[in-house]
């Protein structure tokens, strides 16, 4: 049982270069935590911290009672997939798999064994004696893997293993990750910044920014209740419609129209909202919140067509996902608001304030 | 058919570019080879009246017997093994040195290559200096650290006179085999020395698993320039000690100069260049040879 627990990790490069600010998190055996984020936010920089490749500045990395934050990566049996997948040029794949076990004295007999288990498994087996540079890209991906794999170590490290990978394959291959590390049942940091691969793989996920985590729930969580603006304008995907919004009184105003607000204490004079494209629709004769406006874009998404709506009477627009075969008025079009679907966030910290 | 007529053109038109170079380099190369050998098939010294006469092969024949032919070889095969094995260590250490992240590393840098760019006869002129019996820096140091009380004569003495030769060899090329080095270092991406501690290798693993195949064919390629160089040395010799005392520094080139110059020996002479220069040929073909096979390794194609 090996749990990998951060304490307070903090890593600073100069006086204003602090990539981790305060990152506190515990991830069990078998679960899979996703590290998202926008490109710089720190992630690479705390999965170097957990391997051991930077000293924090401070703080702690503890796995199961071994505290951890002073001994040097070799020691910690921790793997990591590089996002360069890091390949040794000079050596066979099957040199490549298995020199962590040729470090360790493993004996020869076993070397091979386990290396010719991993290459089965990862599909690699007719491809042992190649050199990384006559491997397509797919195939350097899972001779990364297979190097991290066949350690059989404590604690999975991976930043971007898919990055470089096309769309398609990208896709095949997180199943076969998914499945691989659930056979594992091991702690499992993955850093991101695709959303869908943190939504498909994980347990867990971390959304960061500026080094500091913004929220850590189960995928669904964070979809259905970001914690504040940001985790709401970075998940999901076309963008939720974030307004800035007056209120008066217990509605918040938007051009002509207006949304009933929870009940707050105190009322807000302002507030943001954030409303998901696809929690948006067409209004019919039943609905009771409804604004109107006329379509500024139209654009394919997929199979639905994404809708940018400029309401009557304001400067806002929302973006709503329609099914292609609907009617609908170019120049006046009426959308009906789901009240229980819209998100309200603080205008000056960006906080959620609905539960 | 359309590939054909287009590659054809191309190696015409490639032909056309490089004449002018292959018939500079027939001119300046090719032809002195082809004179020197025929001059070597004659005898042509101060017993001919200095008048060429067909010898056939007698010249090369004599070289088997003549025992400071021998002497020289010998004498630059250690100069060149001694000077060239220092050169790589402290040319790696450099390279690595240099490699690392510290404060003032491009003066360092710089300032590294002073030596290399120093005129050799000039740079000769001051280690004789240095190692002078009576002036010399190195003496009056010993002197003041009191591990001496009397003069050692550095350039008078056959052993004492190679080392000095070979320190002042290294201290001139060392920066030129650094900076092959470094450029070598500087291609190995830092991932893979962070994957392999990941693996767990202690620094001295990952240099002799990761740094030194990687920085094979520099190395090679250092070696390969710094062998053809010192197996031609003269400058330096010439300057420092001459060949002395009593022939013990003399290299192949001394005493071909010798023979030609100072014996008018030219016949002799000519046999000698061109033994050496095969000697030369066939030492680079071999690296030449190594050094693609280590090529192939690395990027595991051709
Ligand atoms: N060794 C270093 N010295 C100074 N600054 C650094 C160093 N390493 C990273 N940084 C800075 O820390 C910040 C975070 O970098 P990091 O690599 O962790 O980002 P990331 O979240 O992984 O981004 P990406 O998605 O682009 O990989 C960046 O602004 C970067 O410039
Ligand atoms: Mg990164």
């Amino acid at each position: 049982m090996a749990q990998l627990k951060l304490q307070n990790l903090r890593k600073q490069f100069a006086p204003n270069v602090v990539p981790v600010k305060d990152i506190s998190l515990t991830v069990d055996d078998g679960e899979f935590l996703t590290l998202l984020g926008p490109s710089g936010c720190g992630k690479s920089t705390l999965l170097r911290l957990i391997a051991g490749l930077e000293q924090p500045t401070a703080g702690q990395v503890v796995v199961g009672e071994n505290n951890l934050t002073h001994i040097p990566p070799g020691d910690r049996n921790m793997a990591m997939v590089f996002q360069s997948y890091a390949l040794y040029p000079h050596m066979t794949v099957a040199a490549n798999i298995a020199t962590s076990l040729k470090i360790r004295k493993t004996p020869p007999g076993e070397i091979q064994q386990r290396v010719h288990t991993v290459a089965d498994t990862l599909g690699l087996s007719h491809l042992l004696d190649r050199k990384p540079g006559q491997l397509s890209g797919g195939q350097r991906q899972r001779v990364a893997l297979a190097r991290a794999l066949v350690r059989n170590p404590e604690v999975f490290l991976l930043d971007e293993p898919l990055s470089n990978l096309d769309a398609l394959l990208r896709e095949q291959v997180r199943e076969e990750l998914k499945e691989l590390f659930e056979k594992q049942n091991k702690p499992v940091v993955y850093v991101t910044h695709d959303q869908t691969e943190a939504m498909t793989l994980s347990s867990q996920v971390a959304v960061l920014l500026d080094g500091l985590i913004q929220q850590l729930d189960p995928p669904s969580r964070i979809y259905t209740h970001p914690a504040n603006k940001f985790v709401a304008g970075f998940v999901g995907s076309p963008q939720m419609n974030l307004l800035a919004l007056e209120c008066q009184g217990d509605r918040a105003i938007l051009g002509d129209f207006s949304l009933p607000l929870p009940s707050f204490s105190p009322q807000p004079s302002g507030i943001d909202i954030g409303i998901r494209p696809e929690d948006l629709s067409l209004a019919t004769e039943d609905d009771k919140i409804t604004v109107q406006g006329s379509v500024s874009l139209v654009e394919h998404f997929g199979r639905e067509l994404l809708v940018s709506v400029k309401i009557k009477g304001s400067h806002h627009t929302l973006r709503i996902l329609i099914n292609p075969d609907l009617q609908w008025e170019k120049e006046d079009i009426k959308l009906a608001v789901n009240p229980h679907r819209i998100h309200w966030f603080d205008e000056k910290t960006g906080d959620r304030l609905n539960p | 058919m359309e590939t054909d007529t287009i590659r054809r053109r191309e190696k015409q038109t490639g032909w056309l570019l490089i004449a002018p170079a292959l018939l500079i380099l027939a001119f300046v190369f090719l032809y002195p080879i082809g004179r020197a050998f025929w001059l070597s098939l004659f005898t042509q010294n101060l017993g001919t009246q200095l008048e060429p006469v067909f010898s056939g092969f007698n010249n090369y024949a004599r070289m088997f017997g003549d025992g400071r032919f021998w002497y020289s070889l010998w004498n630059t095969s250690v100069f060149t093994t001694i000077s060239i094995s220092l050169e790589l260590v402290f040319g790696m250490t450099f390279a690595l040195v240099l490699n690392q992240a510290f404060w003032g590393r491009g003066f360092a840098r710089t300032a590294a290559l002073i030596p290399w760019a120093l005129p050799t006869a000039v740079m000769g002129l001051a280690w004789a200096w240095i190692f002078n019996d009576q002036y010399g820096v190195v003496n009056d140091l010993l002197f003041r650290l009191g591990i001496i009380n009397e003069a050692i004569t550095w350039l008078g003495e056959p052993t004492r006179a190679m080392f000095s030769l070979v320190v002042a060899d290294v201290w001139k090329t060392t920066p030129f085999i650094a900076l092959i080095l470094l450029a070598g270092l500087q291609s190995i991406s830092s991932d893979l020395y962070e994957a392999h501690a990941i693996d767990g290798a202690t620094p001295i693993q990952s240099f002799r698993q990761i740094t030194l195949p990687l920085l094979a064919p520099q190395i090679l390629i250092a070696l390969l320039f710094r062998f053809a160089q010192s197996f031609g040395v003269f400058d330096l010799i010439q300057v420092m000690t001459g060949g002395g005392p009593a022939g013990s520094t003399e290299m192949v080139s001394i005493y071909i100069y010798a023979t030609v110059r100072r014996y008018l020996d030219f016949g002799y002479g000519a046999a000698l260049v061109t033994v050496t220069f095969l000697l030369l040929i066939i030492a680079v073909a071999i690296a030449a040879f190594f050094l693609s096979k280590s090529r192939i390794n690395i990027s595991g194609e051709r």
